[in-house]
């Protein structure tokens, strides 16, 4: 479904995506996790082709550079944040996309259904709540049925209970056959959702696995996020890998996934390297399903 | 949320359908004219435009007694100034803020995420703006020919077509320029701030820079008909007056010249230096929009 082949992209001097390979098969499904500035959302833009990068990126086929819209086409794309005209009306923004798309009209309000969002058509976008506007992005991301799913980080803005949605949903187009690929700071979305996970680090793939690798553990996860001052980050997120945690940073402190008995083992391990951790807060709503070996 | 499915029927691979280039910037247009006829500026611009238009045509008629095709001139006089002032702002402005202002709010790369390719998202939103214009000067232009057809007893139709087709393709050459600008810049303040500033370069600066090159350079006169030539508003002036059979003689010796030398060549060279701004501007920004790296 997907084949990336050396995938870079520069902005200026800083090499924001490089030489990134990998394929994908269709009905799979992928996760690429990393820190803030990882290159995720760059190498999500990439595959769309909305950007202009070196390497190559070919959907179902179809080169994205040659054959744009025919690769777009098989994409039903969801931002991290949804990008409609604040004005426009939740009906009439559907109605746009399906026509865009070349779907009917019947089409665009089963999708909407499909959400969840029948009735709401007169509603204004800038009226709809964080979890509203993300099942309208999905919404038109399955107007045209599209074989892969692509999603920069889709429940960032949303609380527990529209995180829950949305994963319940694609865990259904899962189900149904769709490929999905999908950017993540969650470990409890990537071990529901993904086949497989491209650690990115600083712009490069930096481990293609799988998440029970990933979080080495049969026993019920948390995640702690750890705040420490900026400069010790980067070397408290090596001592934590060195120590076998799952560790990412995201520009709001350090999260670490630890089993629930053993939350105090990374500030142990931090401790002995005198690296200080100001305050921890243990994030309540991430349930990480056990992994399944 | 509800049901599991996502369709019935599912596409897969190769049966997902792909929009032809016609019909995605049909939509584009469709959807920006939409827009623009609902929003503000649109508003404020018609209104303005029309008071303006209503108001120069009523003064040119009022206290001179004259009726017919005759008042119909004096009017047009008076309208090819207050177009020549009124009718690139609105034009640049519209323009400058039609892709910057997606780029701003961040929804370039969700429509760019769709099976569309850059140019369908360009002409689209070009020619939904184009229209809205149009739409804006038509209401205008139609007021005033009611006011002219109220107070001078009639409208000579040609003329006055004339004028509201050559009104049209100095909003789209201006148009065209809005939207090159829009490309090129990352915010809609800054592409406002462009457009204000080539509004101002063409209205004045080239008028004043046009009259003091002459002076200081010396220019001959065929020199200062080209250069006068290549303004767009400047051709636009010449070719309405041109074409309502009037003699370039008012423009003085530079007019007179053209319409000398030049004859019936005149209104041809005219409309193509307007459609090259309305065309070249246009296909520029299509290729910057189109090579340009990222979003």
């Amino acid at each position: 479904m997907i084949r990336a082949q050396s995938v870079t992209k520069r902005f200026g001097r800083v090499e924001a995506v490089s030489g990134v390979s990998f394929d994908l098969e269709q009905g799979r499904s992928i996760a690429l996790w990393g820190s803030n500035g990882a290159g995720k959302t760059t190498l999500i833009r990439c595959l769309l082709g909305v950007i202009r990068f070196k390497g190559r990126v070919e959907i179902g086929g179809a080169s994205v550079r040659r054959r744009g819209r025919h690769a777009r086409a098989m994409i039903g794309y969801v931002p991290q944040e949804l990008a409609f005209h604040d004005d426009a009306r939740l009906g009439a923004a559907m109605l746009f996309f399906a026509r865009l798309r070349g779907v009917s009209r019947t089409r665009a309000a089963e999708s909407l259904a499909v959400v969840g969002l029948s009735g709401h058509e007169r509603k204004r976008v800038r009226d709809l709540s964080g979890g509203m506007k993300q099942r309208l992005a999905l919404a038109v991301a399955l107007l045209s049925d599209p074989p892969l799913i692509i999603l920069d980080e889709p429940t960032s803005n949303l609380d527990a209970a529209g995180r829950g949605e949305v994963v319940e949903t694609l865990q259904r187009l899962r189900q149904a056959g769709k490929t999905l690929l999908f950017a993540s700071h969650r470990p409890d979305e990537v071990i529901s959702l993904a086949d497989r996970v491209l650690v990115m680090e600083r712009g490069e793939v930096v481990r293609d696995t799988t998440p029970v690798d990933l979080w080495p553990t049969e026993k019920p996860v948390q995640v702690v996020r750890l705040y420490l001052t900026m400069a010790s980050e980067s070397a408290a997120a090596a001592v934590l890998r060195e120590a076998g945690h799952a560790v990412h940073l995201n520009g709001h402190g350090l999260c670490v996934a630890v089993p629930r008995d053993r939350k105090a083992e990374p500030i142990a391990a931090l401790a002995r390297q005198e690296i200080e951790v100001r305050d921890i807060e243990v994030l309540d709503d991430v349930e990480i399903p056990e992994v399944k070996r | 949320m509800s049901s599991v499915a996502t369709n019935s029927t599912p596409l897969g691979i190769g049966r997902v359908p792909v929009p032809s280039r016609l019909s995605g910037t049909v939509r584009f247009a469709q959807r920006e004219f939409r827009d623009a006829i609902a929003s503000k500026w649109f508003l404020l611009y018609t209104i303005a435009f029309t008071v303006l238009a209503v108001g120069v045509s009523f003064l040119s008629l009022s206290g001179v007694g004259s009726h017919g095709f005759a008042g119909f001139g004096r009017t047009t006089a008076g309208l090819l100034n207050l177009i020549m002032l009124v009718v690139p702002l609105m034009a640049l402005t519209a323009g400058a803020g039609t892709i910057a202002g997606e780029r701003e709010r961040g929804t370039l790369l969700y429509l760019l995420a769709q099976p569309v390719s850059r140019t369908q998202v360009l002409f689209g939103k070009y020619i939904g703006l184009a229209a809205s214009l149009v739409c804006s000067l038509c209401i205008g232009f139609g007021v005033s020919a009611g006011v002219l057809a109220w107070r001078a007893g009639g409208v000579g139709v040609g003329a006055f077509a004339m004028l509201v087709a050559f009104t049209a393709l100095l909003a789209l050459a201006m148009l065209s320029v809005g939207v090159l600008i829009s490309v090129v810049s990352r915010r809609t303040t800054v592409a406002t701030g462009l457009a204000m500033f080539a509004w101002l370069a063409l209205v004045f600066v080239s008028d004043l820079g046009l009259m003091a090159s002459s002076i200081v350079f010396k220019l001959r006169v065929q020199e200062i008909f080209a250069l006068a030539a290549i303004n767009p508003l400047q051709s636009f002036k010449m070719a309405v007056i041109v074409n309502m059979n009037a003699s370039l003689d008012v423009l003085g010796p530079v007019g007179a010249y053209a319409s000398h030398i030049l004859g019936a060549g005149l209104p041809w060279i005219l409309t193509a230096s307007l459609t090259a701004w309305a065309v070249l501007p246009l296909g520029l920004a299509a290729l910057l929009f189109a090579r340009r790296g990222s979003v």
